[in-house]
């Protein structure tokens, strides 16, 4: 199968590889896993006082487009604001990456992860 | 001939269970090799032959699915009516998933170790061990009826099987 030009690129120069503190109050963890490839997914944001998500890192054990699907994702959300992030939809991650439907799972991993990590935040908060 | 409604373990008589005897499955599994070899085909019509190839991939698949503890297992939930193949999004323990990103750190690491043969040999030694007991899991939970956990088992069985995958696939990259 022929990964897509955008694909290859964020598989070739994933942004936003790393790992923040996941204690740090300010840092939300998603970590997420699709069973049936055995892929791993860990997305981290640093979020400010305001609500706006300063900094985003990944690191994904998995396919191409599950690289390219969250490394596109840690740059999608540097800027938004909780509520914008949560908003962000797989489909919207699939299209701009033109990932083929048995690829789709990949950015649905990616949705999931940002979701978790928006989640992991706000219990922090409480 | 192949009675394709069978289930897999009916087609290579062995009991619906867990645990297999594979000398038995390779026994029954040559048996009826010989039963659908081409060769008694041959002089038999098109549509004949085209059924003889269709019960050897039956076959086929019936033999890897039994053979394979991982697909064994996804197998004996399918016939509970648990689909675990098709599954694309589902929730796992945070702490399953945050030891499975340290195996694959570990792995990564494996590679630019000092002696990375020793350093994968103890890798792999450690998730051959979470495997078993996965597997033993899966099996008091699959005769207890537990479906529901042991859909949860095999999930994390696969896990571990991609990753013992992968830790061979470097063995054999730096034996070359």
């Amino acid at each position: 199968m022929a990964y897509s030009e955008k694909v290859i690129d964020h598989y070739e120069n994933p942004r936003n590889v790393g790992k923040m503190d996941a204690q740090d109050a300010s840092v939300g963890t998603g970590m997420v896993g699709a069973p049936a490839c055995g892929d791993v997914m860990r997305l981290q944001i640093k979020v400010s006082e305001e609500g706006v998500i300063e900094d985003a890192k990944f690191k994904t054990y998995g396919c191409g487009s599950a690289i390219a699907s969250s490394s596109l994702v840690t740059e999608w959300v540097k800027g938004m604001t909780l509520d914008q992030a949560a908003e962000l939809k797989n489909s919207e991650i699939a299209e701009e990456l033109a990932l083929p439907p048995v690829k789709i799972h990949c950015s649905v991993l990616a949705e999931d992860a940002i979701k978790a990590a928006i989640t992991d935040y706000k219990d922090k908060q409480k | 001939m192949i009675d394709i409604k069978q289930n897999y373990f009916e087609l290579l008589a062995l009991p619906v269970s867990f645990q297999v005897d594979g000398v038995q499955l390779s026994a029954r599994y040559r048996e009826l090799q010989k039963v659908l070899h081409p060769d008694r085909f041959a002089h038999l019509s098109e549509r004949e032959r085209r059924l003889s190839e269709q019960y050897t991939a039956f076959l086929n698949e019936a033999q890897t699915t039994l053979k394979s503890p991982l697909k064994r297992a996804q197998y004996l939930l399918y016939l509970q009516g648990w689909d675990t193949l098709s599954e694309t999004s589902v929730t796992m323990e945070p702490t399953f998933l945050m030891r499975q990103m340290m195996l694959r750190e570990e792995l990564e690491e494996a590679g630019s170790a000092v002696d990375p043969e020793s350093a994968l040999g103890s890798l792999s030694e450690e998730v051959s061990a979470e495997l078993r007991g996965q597997r033993q899991q899966f099996e008091a939970q699959y005769i207890a009826s537990e479906f529901d956990s042991a859909a949860g088992t095999v999930r994390k069985m696969q896990f571990l099987e991609k990753l013992v995958l992968e830790i061979e696939a470097l063995e054999d990259e730096l034996l070359d």
